[in-house]
């Protein structure tokens, strides 16, 4: 039995196709076994607007060159795993929509700064994670709970330190910092996001702890309040005011 | 052989024991000095500009005539003192931003406090020492309120 084609079907007219583009991206690679230092590299890549950087550089890696290295994990802005410096500023990959950047120029995508650079777009995140351990970022409590019952909180007092609560370590807004770019005492943004949401947390007792920590001479007094970090944050946290309130809660003595 | 690329921030070094935390007091001390500074700058800037005959009324005798009244003797001291450690230390912050050499560091944070003092120095000797009127000078030269003219 043959199968005859029907007539036309009386559905939706076909949609005309997606538009799509070619965009240049110039990536800054480097090897460590091949390079002495890094070097810029350019591809182009047929993109659709509504597309992410990091389905870029997915193209790239597997359909141009498989040695393009970068890290990325959720691939949706929750693991903080793909932060890198997209046309000068610090983006998550996973967040950066083509329709957002200017494709009749190239778009430069580079590794975060202010970190030791291991391989194209991968750096050594150890100095940033030291850091953000010695501001003590688990709550610490001397007294029980009530038996068999967690620590209850007021909406208020929950509500004090939620924008804090949103940081998901991608480190977007240290290596944006330029003071953290060379000073490597600096505690960066980043940690001090995330003393903020102990400090300011009504179930923890070691705020004391945390802010002498942080009043050490290269604490918070090196914030330059340049809002680079509040530009790069990718959770939209508002870092350089919870700076600020741990500037405060330093000069007061308390949170 | 595989290329490493050193670390781009200084090394870090064990935390030093407390003393008096001059970082902290920086930051407070631009703070504070800037909404005075803001007072005294505007202040002058009226008195100069604005009160009177405005700009047209300054010349040698005004500043002379200022700077025989404690009060914008004392005004203008503060004005220097406080403008200029406010200057240099927003310069001395910018140097440890992005002066990435100790050498370089040392130098130019150096030449900043050499500029610094030498200005307060200069101008308070200036501000407390001015004689509008100098004894033995020729009378053309003096202005009209001196008593030798």
């Amino acid at each position: 039995m043959t199968l005859v084609a029907d007539a036309p079907a009386s559905g939706p007219a076909p949609e005309a196709p997606i538009e799509a583009f070619t965009v240049t991206l110039i990536i800054r690679r480097f090897d460590p076994d091949v390079d002495d230092e890094p070097r810029w590299q350019d591809f182009d890549v047929q993109m659709f607007a509504t597309d992410r950087i990091l389905d870029a550089l997915h193209k790239i890696k597997w359909e141009q060159d498989g040695s393009l290295t970068f890290r990325r994990s959720c691939a949706h802005g929750i693991c903080g795993s793909d932060a890198m410096r997209i046309n000068g500023r610090n983006r998550l990959a996973c967040k950066t929509l083509i329709k957002d950047l200017d494709i009749t120029k190239p778009i430069y995508v580079e590794a975060i700064k202010g970190l030791p650079l291991e391989k194209d777009l991968i750096v050594d995140m150890e100095p940033f994670f030291a850091s953000y351990r010695e501001v003590q970022p688990f709550l610490q409590s001397a007294t029980e709970p009530p038996k068999d019952k967690e620590r209850i909180q007021s909406v208020a007092d929950r509500a004090r330190f939620d924008d804090t609560t949103k940081c998901i370590l991608c480190a977007a807004c240290t290596s944006s910092c330029p003071v953290f770019w060379t000073d490597g005492q600096y505690f960066g943004p980043a940690a001090i996001v995330n003393a903020h949401r102990f400090i300011f947390d009504s179930r923890d007792e070691a705020a004391s702890t945390r802010l002498d920590i942080l009043n050490d001479k290269e604490g918070v007094w090196r914030c330059r309040t340049t809002f680079n970090c509040t530009d790069a944050c990718p959770r939209g946290i508002q870092v350089t005011q919870a700076i600020a309130e741990v500037k405060q809660a330093i000069m007061r003595g308390k949170p | 052989m595989a290329t490493t690329i050193e670390s781009p921030r200084a090394p870090h070094t064990v935390r030093r024991s407390r003393g008096v935390n001059w970082e902290k007091w920086g930051w407070i001390y631009m703070r504070a000095s800037g909404v005075v500074l803001l007072v005294l700058i505007f202040g002058h800037l009226f008195v100069n500009l604005l009160v009177g005959d405005g700009i047209k009324a300054i010349d040698f005798a005004f500043v002379g005539g200022k700077w025989s009244d404690p009060f914008w003797q004392v005004w203008d001291t503060l004005m220097l003192w406080l403008a200029m450690i406010h200057g240099g230390n927003g310069m001395r912050t910018i140097v440890n931003d992005y002066a990435t050499k100790a050498v370089t560091r040392k130098v130019l944070l150096g030449a900043i406090l050499v500029a610094v003092v030498a200005m307060i120095v200069l101008g308070t000797l200036v501000i407390y020492t001015f004689d509008p009127c100098p004894v033995g000078s020729p009378a053309e030269l003096l202005p009209s309120f001196c008593a030798t003219r």
